[in-house]
């Protein structure tokens, strides 16, 4: 039971903190033009897909560094063409447009790549056990998984509230004409979020992909759960994205490895199970099999009971 | 959509005439398969139908409702379980359920399914709805794996309609039965649907849709209103859902799956959702590029995506939209002035599609072609990929198409005005 709990509370922690790097990104985007971008599990899979083109010319380690800037390139590229032009609709139509740019993504990736997998894998210098309990080994690359994404969530919190350009970004979320007033470029700087948080997500594809798989599969086995994250988080926090993340994280982790059903509840408090009604797969349906299901129950429970999430201060 | 309006506005005629255009589509959709009489064409109006009567429920939501779904495929493919379960039931009971009849199960279905998720979902529009819908829509597509007993798990649920007791002596046995089948529905949907919307309550789901705090002082309650034009949809969604069941005779998880829910959205938006037949529109062309255009390419999905995201961007009221838009100057009789111009810019703009697509088609078959395979039969010529010649064609027509339509641009933009002028002077729309 110890080495289960010990091992889901790392594996958590790797995919929590990777749910994390999309959501930083995502909830920045949402804060500052109240959009839900809806591609940004797409630009994460084009991380993804970048890299491992790099990887197979010059080795990992470059893609490491050019692919997330790709990536925030082509973010860029979206809100500068495309979604400053849809604005003028209205917040439905941005929805709507980033969601016809994820399908996009989707399809670009099978034109260019096909639609298998991607034969893309973490270097062979961090391809050994790092430690191991209890005869279960634990991985280096998910180590590095963590380095990285913690890094990330250390520099990204300094440059937010210990740098001028933090400071902007925060003015401009809160209030985007007086910092247009005092001479910034508010355009720009929604075009730098909306490329950096893009990047972030090519950077969380970038390390996710040998772990996860490169498929074009991946973005949509994401993509709902990092708006779960950031609406259980509260929409524009940054701190309430990083609990978020680590709570669905661990939430998918630890329901994996719980094999229990209500017919075991039943059992306990002397009921016969039922094997053969209508309804018996719902009392034979354990914890792992509903695992899925547990993060979009719980986004539901919150729209429904507190619209603010758990940390945000304003409605979706 | 233009004499859509026209018999609503018509006021008291009789109901012959006040219908005309349902006659006429009547008429229409029941001579169809005698122009498209193979087995393939059958299949193709089957799937139209179906999608027809899918994206006009949807647009109860989008655009007479505002609210934004993502999950609208849950009450279709939960009326397709539905209807399914009703044909296996009378198949294995050995009850009389006249066939027809069966998509009204999965309306029902549709109808109770709306009912409750939409008990919870329509306190609100805009983005708690839109998100709310997504996290629906995720949990009804991972239950549909788990839950096997319902659904079938990956294989889905499978029935043969042929068992059921023949109606009228019609067992249903042919494709061409089931057309009627489904075209019948379509219209009595459709029907239905524009009736609906004409209705007090449809007039009020637009009100709420524009306005919810003014819609509220004048006495409705906006969260009411949703949820009953919420459960239309779904009901109608529902009966889409067992259309679709008796059609394939199968109902996978794939009817629920989010995929799906795009596919109607990208449907109802393609075609405008701010016109009642643009959905029909959306959903007519997409399901033939789906068809045909799939014949003769494999990236077909992309050319869709592609026609959105320019929907999207340039035209957010969508084809219908787009025809709408002349119809003033139709009116005044002056479309002919833009036949001109629109020939100009369409020349180019069509060098600069044919460019884009030559370019993608090659890119593509690099990227999945066989080993040492390196001809590919396009535009009805044959071409050496390794050849650098097609490349710089491609390039070259894309490229200067774009740029001489864009300088031709302001022609058409010119012509526009002097076409519509007066028009607006007039005060005429």
């Amino acid at each position: 039971m110890l080495e289960l709990t010990v091992f889901s509370l790392l594996n958590g922690l790797v995919y929590g903190l990777l749910l994390f790097m999309l959501s930083a990104g995502l909830t920045l985007i949402f804060s500052m033009m109240g959009v839900l971008n809806f591609a940004h599990a797409g630009l994460y899979m084009l991380g993804a897909y970048f890299a491992y083109s790099i990887s197979t010319k010059v080795g990992f380690w470059p893609g490491l560094v050019v692919a997330p800037v790709l990536v925030g390139v082509v973010g860029a590229l979206i809100e500068r063409y495309g979604l400053r032009n849809v604005h003028r609709y209205g917040h439905v139509a941005e929805l709507i447009f980033t969601f016809g740019i994820a399908f996009l993504i989707e399809e670009t990736v099978q034109l260019v790549w096909g639609k298998q997998t991607m034969d893309y894998h973490g270097p062979a210098m961090l391809d050994f056990p790092l430690f191991a309990l209890w005869g279960i080994e634990f991985p280096a690359y998910k180590a590095f998984m963590l380095a990285i994404s913690i890094g990330i969530f250390i520099a990204l919190l300094v440059v937010l509230t210990r740098t001028r350009v933090g400071l902007i970004i925060q003015a401009a979320i809160s209030h985007p004409n007086q910092v247009a007033m005092l001479g910034h470029n508010v355009p720009l700087v929604f075009t730098g979020v909306f490329g950096f948080g893009s990047a972030l997500a090519g950077l969380a594809g970038v390390i996710a992909g040998p772990e996860l798989g490169t498929s074009p599969g991946m973005a949509s086995v994401l993509g709902s759960i990092v708006f779960v994250v950031i609406v259980v988080g509260g929409l524009g926090s940054l701190w309430g994205a990083f609990l978020a993340s680590l709570l669905i994280g661990m939430l998918q982790t630890f329901a994996v490895a719980v094999d229990y059903s209500l017919n075991d509840l039943f059992a306990a408090i002397g009921i016969p199970p039922d094997k053969t009604g209508a309804l018996s797969d719902l009392y034979s349906a354990t914890l792992a099999q509903i695992g899925p299901i547990l993060p979009y129950l719980l986004m539901v429970v919150i729209l429904i009971f507190r619209p603010t999430g758990l940390l945000g201060k304003r409605e979706v | 959509m233009a004499a859509v309006a026209n018999t609503a506005a018509a006021g008291r005629k009789s109901f012959l005439r006040r219908n005309a255009v349902w006659w006429i589509a009547l008429v229409l959709v029941m001579l169809l398969p005698q122009v498209a009489h193979s087995g393939t064409s059958i299949a193709v109006l089957n799937q139209m139908c179906i999608m027809v009567i899918f994206a006009l429920s949807y647009n109860m939501l989008l655009g007479q409702g505002g609210m934004l779904s993502f999950g609208h495929a849950v009450y279709f493919g939960l009326g397709g379980y539905f209807a399914m379960h009703l044909i296996q039931l009378a198949n294995a009971a050995h009850f009389f359920m006249p066939l027809p009849l069966t998509p009204l199960a999965g309306g029902l279905a549709g109808l109770m399914f709306g009912l409750i998720f939409g008990s919870f979902s329509t306190n609100r529009a805009g983005t708690v709805f839109a998100m709310i819908s997504l996290g629906i829509g995720e949990m009804i597509a991972s239950s549909s794996l788990i839950f096997t007993k319902f659904s079938g798990g990956e294989e889905g649920l499978t029935a043969d309609r042929t068992d059921l007791t023949p109606f009228f002596g019609v067992n249903f046995g042919r494709d061409y039965q089931v057309y009627y089948l489904i075209a019948a529905w379509m219209i009595l949907s459709a029907w239905l649907m524009y009736r609906f919307s004409r209705t007090p309550l449809g007039r009020m789901a637009n009100a709420v849709r524009d306005n919810p705090e003014r819609a509220e002082f004048v006495g409705y309650s906006q969260k009411r209103v949703r949820l009953l034009s919420f459960m239309a949809a779904g009901f109608f969604a529902g009966i889409a859902g067992g259309l679709f069941a008796l059609n394939y005779e199968i109902v996978t998880d794939e009817t629920v799956n989010l995929t799906t829910s795009g596919v109607v959205l990208l449907e109802a938006y393609i075609g405008g959702v701010g016109f009642f037949a643009g959905p029909i529109v959306g959903a007519v062309v997409y399901t033939l590029l789906q068809t045909l255009l799939s014949n003769y390419t494999e990236i077909w999905a992309f050319y869709v995506g592609l026609i959105f995201v320019a929907t999207v961007m340039y035209a957010p009221a969508g084809l219908t939209g787009l025809i709408m838009m002349h119809q003033p100057i139709w009116r005044a009789g002056r479309l002919r002035s833009l036949a001109l111009p629109y020939l100009q810019i369409g020349v180019p703009a069509l060098c600069c599609a044919i460019g884009v697509i030559g370019l993608l088609e090659l890119l593509h078959f690099i990227s999945v072609r066989a080993v040492g395979k390196s001809t590919k039969h396009l535009f009805w010529t044959t071409i050496d990929v390794g050849h650098p010649t097609a490349w710089v064609v491609f390039a070259l027509l894309a490229v200067g198409g774009f740029l001489a339509a864009r300088r031709l641009a302001p022609r058409l933009a010119a012509a526009w005005g002097a076409a519509t002028v007066d028009i607006h002077a007039r005060g005429e729309r």
